[in-house]
């Protein structure tokens, strides 16, 4: 009888591979082992699950904690901070994450969301303005990310949040080090404490004088009156400010290069305005910029798919992998803009902790690529593909920079 | 169509709203699901059908 074999690291993007496709792993893991044993960078190893209907239903069930501190948690290789630093709701489970949690659905919800769309047109707009005046772009001076993908979510965070908008260089620089997986712990750890002092000061000025957006909100309403503290707005801050930047600016990025790249449907698009909602969906299906997660530890032994994964046993979710899944998706690695279920992806995750801002992505991913292909229907990278950045060394995929012309 | 919600799960994200929002809305103080009609007209059966699938929380029966 042979020893098995160690299980086989998580998989993570080919670094010559399709900068478009998700590891190329997973495909064969769906067929042939759907539930399966990685290792973690630490030597630990984790489940993997690889199939749509399987990680909606660990997603989906109460019995899988998403709470950091839970023995078992699969944190290796992971990014964004500590176990048990003030974590925020999204590493807890109910009923504290709900609790939480309701503080600021209301501030996300589809009709506050609808009503910034004009705002967010306007400040598209612009940037996209700027863009045109700006010199040199004939020789690819221009970097899309800089001008546009990252300036349009990270001014509307920050202006919800009540965050000033010349500091946000400051979080560009330290959230891009949080979340990388090939910085040293030590310098994360630093931007991780400089940020956390950061909000601290902004939080402290805002008890004396709350403003009207979001921080300023839970100070009146949930600080002064005992449902949560200094450190737990802190907390908010944090992690609406990380969540709000990097995600939506990536799609950005990633969503405007596939359509460069694919002209026929990028005119598609700028004929029949409308199918604008539908190609959102099937980007984020397509995309699925979380590229190793969620993760999850099971709190009771619970069976999926036939495997009995133990109490304290991690699971890492590949919601990419899902979102791949020709099990539900018809030629999954095609993008077709009018994808009849592909709003059926789990892009922003699935259960009680699926993305709290997701209406406001959709509404500023809508807005963004709809003008960028009106405005520059000529637009196309300056560098073959092979030469852009891709973000292979951090949580969230995406481009580091896309040099543009038109 | 007879539409029950459980408006406990509800995580207010928002799907059904923007699947059905002739049968589906947010409440103002937390965005949590709220009906607009209860048994709604068949050319909305779909509609509600899909919100119920995608609903992450699983907060959207229907009965038949
Ligand atoms: S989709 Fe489900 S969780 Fe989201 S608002 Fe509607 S009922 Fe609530």
């Amino acid at each position: 009888m042979t020893v098995s074999a160690a299980p086989a690291p998580l998989p993570v993007q080919p670094p010559n591979g399709c900068p478009f496709e998700p590891p190329t792993a997973f495909a064969a893991l769906r067929t042939t082992e759907p539930i399966s044993k990685v290792s973690l960078p630490d030597g630990s190893w984790a489940w993997l699950a690889t199939r749509y209907g399987d990680i909606r239903a660990i997603l989906g069930d109460p019995r899988f904690s998403s709470d950091t501190t839970v023995h078992g948690y699969p944190l290796s290789g992971m990014t964004g901070g500590a176990p048990n630093a003030n974590r925020g709701f999204i590493r807890r489970d109910p009923p504290e994450h709900t609790r939480l949690r309701r503080m600021v659905t209301r501030e996300f919800m589809v009709k506050r969301v609808e009503a910034l769309r004009p705002g967010i047109q306007r400040l598209t707009d612009e940037l996209c303005d700027a863009m045109e005046r700006a010199e040199g772009h004939e020789q690819g001076g221009v970097d899309l990310v800089e001008a546009l993908a990252l300036p349009v979510p990270s001014l509307v965070i920050s202006l919800l949040l009540g965050v000033p908008y010349d500091d946000h260089d400051v979080f560009q620089r330290l959230t891009g080090t949080l979340l990388s997986r090939t910085i040293p712990d030590d310098e994360r750890e630093a931007a991780r404490v400089e940020l956390r002092d950061y909000l601290d000061r902004l939080v402290t000025a805002k008890e004396a004088a709350p403003g009207d957006d979001i921080l300023g909100r839970l100070i009146v309403e949930q600080q002064r009156t005992g449902e949560i503290t200094h450190d737990d707005v802190t907390a908010f801050a944090a992690l609406l400010l990380i969540a709000g930047h990097e995600t939506t600016a990536n799609m950005i990025g990633l969503s405007a290069l596939t359509l460069m790249r694919d002209p026929e449907t990028a005119e598609r698009l700028r004929q029949e305005p409308g199918l604008i909602r539908g190609a959102v969906e099937e980007l984020l299906r397509y995309h699925s910029i979380i590229r190793n997660g969620p993760r999850r530890v099971a709190t009771a032994d619970v069976e999926i798919d036939g495997h009995l994964i133990r109490a304290g046993e991690g699971v890492v979710v590949a919601v990419a992998s899902a979102n791949r899944d020709e099990r539900v998706f018809a030629e999954p690695d095609r993008l077709d803009v009018r994808r009849p279920n592909a709003q059926h992806h789990v892009a922003f995750g699935y259960g009680v902790h699926q993305c709290l801002g997701q209406a406001l992505a959709r509404v500023e991913l809508q807005v963004v690529i709809a003008t960028l292909l009106r405005r520059f229907p000529t637009m196309r990278p300056t560098v073959p593909v092979e030469e852009i950045p891709f973000r292979t060394d951090m949580t969230i995929y995406g481009c580091h920079a896309l040099p543009v012309t038109w | 169509m007879k539409i029950t919600l459980d408006t406990d799960k509800c995580c207010a994200a928002g799907q059904c709203v923007l699947i059905a929002p002739e049968v589906f809305d947010q409440r103002d103080e937390d965005g949590i699901v709220v009906l607009l009609d209860d048994a709604p007209p068949a050319e909305q059966h779909d509609a509600v059908r899909e919100a119920a699938a995608i609903c992450p929380a699983a907060a959207i029966e229907i009965q038949a």
